[in-house]
């Protein structure tokens, strides 16, 4: 790498201290980006804008929120009404968690498609799927703290699930809580870890990126960069094609928390918290719809538990499940037709979870979880094995095929 | 100069002695930086146990005088949702004629009351599966397939002497710690 000549006598006297300028343009200009990235590529920095918005936002909230059980529902009540914008600002948080998951959920779904877990980036894959389980934790918590009805039976169901441990689960429970209900220190403590873990998640976010410009950016066609012709600087090219996907982000953003702000929300959540009265009908928020589903097709209450938690452990180990040299979808015939059966098959879960466990949907979401699973630990190893991919192109700027598989 | 010399000759780079020395400090040190840790960490964990007052907090009493036959009431224990039924005749049959092997959770109806004191029943009414509130305290609530209570958020049944019946809840719904102070008064707790 060539370190850069610097003309402006402050940078210089900086960057002879501190290299920071030099790592900015190692990073953003000199580092090679292939030319050939599609828009689902943007969902990256999207979730990293997210990331922001939400921790800005959350850090004005709470600057008027009451971590009490006495006061916790008033205070939010009082932010949407007396607060200067205090409604813009709590709606921005609210609908800014499905949001993340919505962006998120595209990021993950992209790497599955493009292959983007393969070798050498396993370890990119497994940093993100640990950024989604703390940011599921985080959003578990963050929607305990208004204090309504499905905050208080969200967290009462979400924490009872340690208590199918054996042996020691009902005292771990009693541990989490920090009493014998979720009651005030619950609330107390979900809020400090509320606020605690969106700044853990922007350490591991560090630790992905860093992992990212280790090897570069996946591509649509899944083969490695062959040479410079290959590559576009990142900045300006992708700095203004990540803007502008962020202006249109915001754009639909902007209109759902101005047009319909409580669309993704229940409206039991403007009940205050009743610890003696369950709601006929609970249902966690949209994004965790998929593994409630699979919690409840088990029909054991362990065995339940131990599935949801194996659904999203499954992904740490894909890249090993998963052993086609062949990265993109496109060269996949087989993988292509599975990738999307297994979309199908999250969003008919996410069904499954919204409705009652009766009748036909149990039926579906014992038939979707039994998909799920068989989709990672047998179909991908064999797959592996038996599917014949089709040419390669020769490279990303030659897209003659190579007659060549690998 | 030359390196330390020991009085018996042996320079301390090759000496076995000293290796050995060496791995048991450095072994000492690490279980000493264990143990250390853990006595660090054990007190932020233990502080998010329930305090004190949480626990001084751990007994009720209830007058249960006017709960007709038929009727139930709801007090809160520890914080959850006590049921306390007097249960009609019809019910104690019920509870009392089942099949032990049938249950998920056999229990026989007398080791959940008191004796003598079989019409009255008293129960934590949170759900054995995840927590919720089960149904049927209320005149006009689902009281599920065996007459007793309904946990609407995933479909458990209780039957009359709260046991589990169908559906995912593990257990029968737990019986507290109790006892008649009086004819009429229960202490939980």
């Amino acid at each position: 790498m060539s370190s850069p000549e610097f003309s402006n006598p402050i940078v210089r006297w900086i960057e002879y201290r501190l290299p920071v300028f030099s790592m900015l343009h190692h990073e953003m200009h000199e580092y090679p980006t292939p030319r050939n990235l599609n828009y689902m590529w943007n969902f990256g920095s999207l979730a990293g804008f997210m990331l922001v918005v939400m921790i800005v936002s959350g850090i004005v909230l709470s600057m008027n929120y009451t971590a009490h059980v006495d006061y916790a529902f008033a205070s939010v009540e009082r932010i949407m009404r007396d607060v200067d914008y205090g409604w813009l600002v709590r709606y921005i948080h609210m609908n800014g968690a499905s949001f993340f998951f919505i962006v998120v959920y595209i990021h993950i779904f992209r790497g599955l498609y493009y292959g983007s877990y393969k070798a050498p980036r396993e370890l990119l894959w497994i940093l993100g799927v640990v950024i989604l389980l703390l940011m599921m934790a985080t959003a578990f918590m963050g929607y305990v703290l208004p204090w309504g009805q499905m905050s208080f039976w969200g967290a009462t169901v979400i924490t009872n699930l340690f208590s199918a441990i054996p042996l020691i689960g009902e005292n771990i429970v009693t541990w989490l809580w920090g009493g014998f209900t979720v009651d005030n220190p619950t609330l107390n403590r979900f809020f400090s870890l509320h606020f605690l873990l969106p700044f853990v998640i922007a350490g591991v976010v560090i630790l992905h990126i860093a992992a990212l410009h280790q090897h570069g950016s996946n591509n649509p066609l899944g083969i490695d960069i062959k040479n410079k012709g290959d590559t576009l600087p990142f900045h300006p090219y992708y700095t203004v094609k990540d803007l502008f996907g962020v202006g249109l982000l915001l754009t639909i953003f902007m209109a759902v928390v101005s047009y319909a702000p409580n669309y993704m929300g229940h409206p039991d959540n403007y009940v205050e918290a009743n610890p003696l009265v369950t709601p006929a009908h609970i249902v966690p928020e949209w994004y965790f719809l998929p593994f409630y589903a699979i919690l409840r097709a088990v029909p054991d209450k362990l065995g339940g538990v131990i599935a949801m938690f194996a659904a999203i452990a499954v992904l740490f180990v894909l890249p090993w499940l998963d052993r086609s040299p062949i990265r993109s979808a496109k060269f996949r015939p087989v993988y292509f037709v599975l990738f999307w059966v297994l979309l199908a098959d999250c969003i008919l879960l996410g069904f499954c979870g919204a409705n009652p466990a009766e009748g036909i949907w149990v039926v579906l979401s014992r038939i979707g979880t039994v998909y799920y699973f068989a989709h990672f630990i047998i179909l991908l190893p064999l797959l592996s094995l038996y599917e014949r991919p089709i040419d390669l192109p020769l490279s990303i700027s030659n897209p003659s095929p190579s007659g060549s598989n690998a | 100069m030359s390196e330390p010399v020991h009085a018996d000759g042996h320079h301390d780079a090759d000496s076995g002695m000293d290796e050995g020395r060496r791995d048991f400090l450095f072994m000492a040190t690490g279980a000493m930086a264990a143990v250390g840790t853990a006595a660090a960490v054990w007190p932020f964990l233990s502080n998010l146990r329930p305090a004190a007052d949480t626990l001084a907090l751990a007994s009720t009493e209830v007058n249960v005088a006017s709960v007709g036959e038929g009727q139930s009431i709801t007090v809160v224990w520890r914080g959850k949702p006590t049921f306390i039924r007097h249960r009609t005749s019809k019910e104690i049959t019920e509870a009392q004629s089942v099949n032990l092997g049938d249950l998920p959770d056999p229990q026989a109806d007398s080791e959940r009351v008191k004796a003598g004191d079989a019409k009255w029943l008293v129960i934590v009414g949170v759900c054995t599966h995840l927590g919720c509130i089960p149904l049927g305290q209320k005149t006009g609530d689902a009281k599920g397939d065996y007459d007793g209570w309904f946990c609407p958020c995933h479909g458990s049944h209780y039957d009359t002497s709260g046991r589990i019946r169908k559906g995912p809840a593990p257990a029968n719904l737990a019986v507290p710690p109790y006892e008649f102070v009086s004819e009429n008064i229960i202490k939980i707790g």
